[in-house]
């Protein structure tokens, strides 16, 4: 089997994507630490146009952006499916998983600012939430079926990486009472040992989130 | 059954035309509803109610939403025909790559050419062929971003070729200086009926698209 390398940092949620997809199939991988205050030529030559991890490099190739990365994985290794067969569910996927993308960066605003930006990024993500709360998730345990998907993957900065978020701006975003689904899921999510076992460190995250928000304070 | 296949769609809209050529490249027929944005229909709203956006594919009662994911979903029920995506799975990850740079970069650099003035369109109209030379590069000396094919890159990337003569009209600029690349592979793809039925005229979009300025610049 052609070699599997990983180029990212910790704790990118993006990088935890690729982690969750690959073990969920059983593809050994070599992580390869990126520093992005001083990308690696590695890093230049394999994602010229972005310079962003995660990239996989399959064989020597790279593939960029972390859910055309999943859907390579899917393709490529096809046990342990994380997408539907049937076109239409595929494409009920899909839209779920652009919807994560397009809208989980939110939740980093409300990380990055203050004052009246960050009410405005709150609101904003709560929409996000009351969304996924209402069309998403429907009674099943995970979204659209009994097993994670690639679906759960894309939401899965909701799983933890939201907490830390809250927990060091002090922005309370998810209650549970309010998004009864969303919690569940979220608990139900962290529960999969493929999940599970590959989650950072909370106290870690904490520590590392934290002292980013100061550095961005103390540069306003 | 053309009954089978409705089009919740809109004559200017990028996003739409992406889906009308699709449908095209597959010979399927479709009923085409045009929808008023200012006055969203109760079936648009039934079938995005998240976005309540065009373009929407129903097939069978069923609808699909966002425009890639409706290229990506004929292509997979139509895959006898006209194939849009490559088989091997390292070209449709660098396809949907370049798709994807289309969708993060095109849309709203070229609104900001045509929509703005001044310093901030100076700014868009040199990221605009900056952005395009990128692609050029891309596109090396083949006749398609698929190579010998038309192809999803292809199709996600030709209906902003439509808003070449705004954007060239407002910015005061001849893209074809900078992207004679880009200009040359925009004509062939408009060699395809596909293509050239599904985009409209240019000087037409340039009316619709000042209409546009006017109603944002009123805000």
């Amino acid at each position: 089997m052609a070699e599997v390398k990983l180029l990212a940092t910790w704790p990118s949620p993006f990088y935890y994507r690729v982690v969750w997809a690959l073990k969920s199939k059983g593809i050994a991988y070599e992580f390869i630490e990126e520093d992005l205050a001083n990308k690696s030529p590695l890093l230049l030559q394999y994602n010229p146009v972005h310079k962003k991890i995660p990239v996989l490099i399959h064989g020597g190739k790279p593939i960029c952006e972390s859910m055309i990365i999943l859907e390579y994985i899917e393709e490529i290794w096809p046990k342990n499916s994380l997408l539907p067969n049937d076109p239409y569910e595929k494409a009920v996927a899909r839209f779920w998983i652009k919807f994560a993308d397009d809208k989980s960066p939110e939740i980093w605003r409300v990380f990055r600012s203050v004052g009246e930006e960050q009410e405005k990024a709150a609101k904003d993500s709560l929409e996000m939430l009351k969304t996924i709360e209402e069309h998403a998730l429907g009674e099943k345990k995970f979204f659209g079926g009994d097993k994670i998907g690639m679906v759960g993957i894309a939401f899965g900065q909701l799983a933890q990486w939201l907490q830390v978020i809250e927990d060091v701006t002090g922005v309370k975003l998810l209650e549970a009472s309010e998004f009864p689904r969303l919690q569940r899921w979220i608990n139900n999510f962290k529960q999969v040992p493929v999940i599970n076992e590959n989650l950072p460190d909370y106290d870690q995250m904490f520590a590392f989130f934290k002292g980013r928000r100061q550095m961005l304070l103390a540069s306003k | 059954m053309a009954d089978e296949v409705i089009l919740l769609d809109l004559w200017s809209s990028p996003f739409a035309m992406r889906v009308r050529i699709a449908l095209a490249e597959k010979g399927i027929e479709y009923e085409s509803k045009e929808e008023d944005l200012s006055n969203k229909s109760s079936l648009l709203l039934k079938m995005n109610p998240v976005h309540k956006q065009i373009p929407v594919l129903i097939h069978k009662g069923r609808p699909v939403c966002e425009s890639l994911i409706i290229v990506q979903y004929i292509d997979e029920v139509w895959r006898d025909k006209s194939p849009l995506l490559p088989s091997h799975p390292c070209d449709r990850a660098n396809a949907r790559f370049w798709a994807d740079f289309v969708d993060k970069k095109i849309y709203s650099t070229g609104k900001l050419v045509w929509a703005t003035t001044g310093e901030v369109q100076e700014a868009a109209k040199k990221e605009l062929i900056g952005c395009f030379n990128v692609l050029e590069g891309e596109l090396g000396d083949k006749p398609y971003f698929g190579g010998d094919k038309f192809g999803f890159t292809d199709v996600s990337l030709i209906p902003f070729y439509s808003w070449f003569y705004a954007m060239e009209t407002c910015g005061n600029f001849n893209i074809i200086e900078d992207c004679p690349k880009l200009v040359a592979w925009a004509k062939r793809c408009m060699e395809r009926e596909s293509v050239s039925k599904s985009l409209p005229d240019q000087y037409k979009i340039y009316c619709f698209l000042m209409g546009l300025k006017k109603k944002l610049d009123a805000k």
